[in-house]
């Protein structure tokens, strides 16, 4: 699939543009031929591909900011990125722009154990910060499934995740002070490293924002002491509506769990089948539910917990007694995607978020579509969050079938906002979400959000064409489309 | 759901677009709790009181949504029944305080170093920006990453980029069982004490150095406080809840010395943690494991921003002063072109509580 070009068209020519950057950055640093170009010509979102014009890999904040500077004053677009991973082609470059590659700026610059803080480049991965906070028995919270790979600069641009973001929140929670590089080339300081800023919440502003509003050069975020203890529990349900109603239960009851997740029985068997986590196959519903603190506290949630699940009609409970059965019940939810593709040529996966209430509609609804689109659908769901992934399965070799594929996801996500729901609850809108944008929001909101990004960049020079759609443009469908099996980081984790 | 329950939005939708069509300033109006916060604006008002009620809570999605005049304390009461609160646990300053001045305000009390401060908690809103439209944005649900967070970016606008008109809180359970330990210590005392102790992970939902005493609030399982205290020491406060209370809502002596004594100011002093004790003249009180520390100080102003400027901090002077003053800590010059173009985005005429901030924003 090919992407329009958008907006700006430079006023330097590509010779002109390669010399001026050569003054910036070592030869090295820079790509411009469709061989060495052709790994940046998309994200985790493979459908959609588009080689970029010139490549540039700064190593120096200063490299950024003089490199924005000379595209600014040339007219030229800039496409952000950090490792690739992000699913709704938010990295997907431009025909006529730079790719500005922000991973070999990677130095965690500082770790600050008293004041609880990590100061980074944005091409750290996610899991190096903890990895680096470790031996100060802390821990950077949101853990995107991808965070073996995934860069900070990546998680801010998308707002990122994780299976704790109930209870640890989303990047917005977790970060403290970014600095950035501006459109025109200004280097800014938003946020601190107190808890509180002057003058507007930009920080927030920036978070989820796609590469759209600045270039991040560093960040501080926020490190957690490690909770003494982590237990996690299995739970099994004969229906869905059960096990919805088991999560309501929970947090009625004021537990609020590290992780709460949710299978349905197709995800169930295609996980089981993978990982032998020792998934009952015979059931609707599983919950993977993980508590965490203090040791007596955990012992009394996780007592608490079972009580209510029993009560709630669980055919089964089972609760980890070590370390390496807590890996293994993570292990099936964690292998959910890749375990999906293998009993299906192709999957497409959606991200709506929707009130946990509506969950038994919503299920219904998908089921009755199912049978109707004649495609079958696993679901998957972050259920304390609200977070639902239905896979649907197709065979893209199948004429039509992708097309009714399509046609189904963007079904799932209108009902989703109709539920009182979003479109996306961590995947980001990138390219693939622009006309789902148009169903979640009206004509003045999007409109709004234009006059937001033109007062950061007035020429629409930074990612220009995706996050947000033109009042216009409420064009085709894309989506997370899996060949075989195959995702675009098939090392990585997705959940 | 009280009987004054009323949805005013068109009424104040109508009001914004008059005077967005007659360039005529409005004063944005709540409770007036929080009109000390901030420096006054020559307008119009705009009353938006009758604009109230509790529109959706369900306990059981963590969520809560009412009209931004819903009075805090008809909030605080509902979630209390089914045992949740606010997490940020948002100071009132008066029996009128109102849920959209919180927000605008976004100010946040005793628990915000352990729970996360008032904009952590914004799940959506619905607004009328300086154009007169009504828009919604973010939602009721946890996890939204669909078009930019203009949600919290109203949070700490002070009415600046929009009219608040409906706020959509991520609400959470309280805590089990609260209880406060009192030990002896000094500055550097408590803050060595404080890190190592939040470190641990240990339950600590509120701190606050004040005269060579540390108060230290536990929040959690009953069981979880059992082993803590232990870890903690110091001596049970008997007097926990009221404490607590007079710190948030400012009616511990310390918070009104500042008006006994001529120029002397209240300060709120927002810094990273683990920074030392200050070299400025006046009586401190510490809050936030180290990141807040109040100063009533006849030091000028000039001074104080200076000294917090150079720790990485923010100071804003709170209570007292002349009308002229800068309340808030001056931005720096990228920092603050951002902040006018952002306010032409969302008010063009710049008609919404205009200088309530910084001068003309």
């Amino acid at each position: 699939m090919q992407h329009e070009a958008t907006h700006a068209t430079p006023n330097i020519n590509k010779a002109e543009l390669l010399k001026e950057l050569s003054h910036i950055v070592s030869a090295d640093g820079i790509l411009h031929e469709t061989e060495t170009m052709r790994p940046y010509e998309c994200d985790g979102l493979s459908a959609y591909r588009q080689l970029p014009w010139i490549v540039v890999l700064p190593e120096e904040t200063d490299q950024v900011q003089r490199i924005v500077a000379l595209c600014h004053e040339q007219q030229v677009p800039i496409v952000a990125r950090g490792a690739g991973t992000g699913v709704s082609g938010g990295a997907l470059p431009h025909a006529h722009g730079v790719l500005l590659s922000l991973a070999k700026l990677n130095r965690i610059l500082d770790i600050d154990p008293n004041n609880r803080t990590a100061r980074i480049e944005p091409g750290v991965r996610n899991l190096a910060i903890s990895q680096a906070a470790a031996q100060y028995n802390l821990y950077y919270a949101p853990d995107p499934s991808s965070q073996i790979a995934c860069t900070i600069g990546g998680n801010v641009a998308e707002n990122s995740g994780g299976v704790h973001c109930l209870k640890y929140g989303l990047t917005v929670h977790n970060i403290m002070r970014l600095e950035v590089i501006t459109a025109s080339g200004e280097r800014i300081t938003i946020g601190s490293e107190a808890l509180d800023s002057p003058g507007y919440d930009l920080l927030a502003l920036m978070c989820g924002s796609e590469g759209m509003l600045g270039i991040v050069t560093e960040v501080t975020v926020k490190l957690l002491p490690r909770p003494e203890r982590v237990q996690v529990m299995l739970a099994a349900f004969d229906d869905v509506v059960k096990a919805g109603a088991a999560v309501a239960a929970v947090i009625e009851a004021g537990i609020i769990p590290a992780g709460l997740e949710m299978m349905d029985k197709l995800a169930i068997q295609a996980a089981e089948d993978f990982a032998h986590a020792g998934y009952p196959r015979d059931a609707e519903a599983v919950l993977i539910c993980e508590v965490d603190g203090s040791n007596e506290e955990v012992s009394e949630h996780v007592a608490t917990i079972r009580d209510i699940f029993l009560e709630q009609g669980a055919t089964k409970v089972r609760t980890a007694q070590d370390e390496q059965e807590r890996a293994i019940l993570w292990k099936g939810r964690k292998s959910a995607f890749p375990a999906v593709g293998r009993i299906s040529p192709d999957y497409y996966c959606m991200d709506g978020t929707i009130p946990r209430k509506a969950l038994p509609l919503v299920l219904k609804r998908i089921s009755e579509m199912s049978a109707k689109y004649d495609l079958a659908v696993a679901n998957v769901f972050h259920a304390g969050d609200g977070n639902l992934h239905p896979l649907i399965l197709y065979d893209a070799n199948k004429p039509g079938e992708l097309e009714r594929t399509e046609a189904f996801g963007g079904k799932i996500l209108t009902l989703c906002v109709e539920v009182g729901g979003t479109v996306t609850g961590e995947h980001g809108v990138g390219i693939e979400k622009l006309d789902q944008m148009c169903v979640q929001f009206g004509a003045l909101e999007l409109e709004q959000f234009h006059a937001v990004k033109a007062a950061f960049d007035p020429q629409a020079l930074l990612n220009p064409g995706k996050a947000i759609p033109t009042l216009h443009r409420c064009a085709e469908l894309g989506g997370m489309h899996v060949h075989n099996g195959q995702l675009p980081h098939p090392e990585l984790e997705r959940f | 759901m009280g009987g004054m329950d009323q949805d005013n939005s068109t009424a104040i939708q109508q009001q914004v677009t008059q005077a967005s069509h007659d360039k005529s300033v409005l004063d944005i109006r709540g409770g007036g709790s929080k009109g000390f916060y901030g420096h006054a604006v020559n307008g119009l008002p705009l009353d938006v009181t009758p604009h109230r009620g509790i529109t959706n809570y369900a306990p059981e999605e963590l969520v809560l949504t009412a009209r931004a005049a819903t009075p805090l304390a008809e909030i605080e009461h509902a979630l209390n029944e089914r045992g949740q609160m606010l997490p940020f646990e948002p100071p009132h300053y008066g029996d009128s305080a109102t849920l959209g001045g919180t927000i605008a305000c976004a100010l946040s009390g005793p628990r915000r170093a352990a729970a996360g401060a008032a904009r952590d908690f914004v799940l959506g809103t619905r607004l009328v920006n300086g154009c007169g439209h009504l828009m919604s944005f973010g939602g009721q649900v946890m996890k939204n990453v669909a078009g930019y967070d203009v949600s919290r970016l109203q949070c700490g606008a002070q009415g600046t980029l929009g009219v608040l008109l409906d706020v959509s809180l991520k609400v959470l359970p309280r805590p089990e069982q609260e209880l406060t330990l009192t030990l002896a210590a000094d500055f550097s005392d408590a803050l060595t004490r404080v890190a190592t102790l939040v470190g641990q992970s240990l339950p600590i939902s509120a701190s606050c150095l004040y005269d060579d005493h540390l108060h230290l609030r536990l929040s959690g399982a009953r069981c979880a406080l059992q082993a803590a205290i232990k870890k903690v020491g110091g001596e049970h406060s008997s007097q926990s809840t009221t404490f607590w209370q007079q710190i948030k809502e400012q009616q511990h002596p310390f918070f009104s010395r500042f008006a006994k004594q001529a120029g002397s100011r209240l300060w709120r002093i927002s810094l990273p943690a683990a920074t030392p004790h200050l070299l400025l003249d006046g009586e401190w009180l510490m809050e936030w494991n180290g990141a807040l520390r109040w100063l009533t100080s006849d030091v000028s102003i000039e001074q104080v921003r200076r000294v917090v400027s150079n720790v990485g901090g923010h100071a804003t002077l709170y209570r007292g002063g002349n009308n002229d003053d800068a309340r808030f800590h001056p931005l720096s010059d990228g920092v603050a072109k951002l902040h006018y173009q952002l306010k032409r985005a969302f008010d063009p005429h710049g008609i919404l509580n205009p200088g309530r901030i910084y001068p003309s924003l």
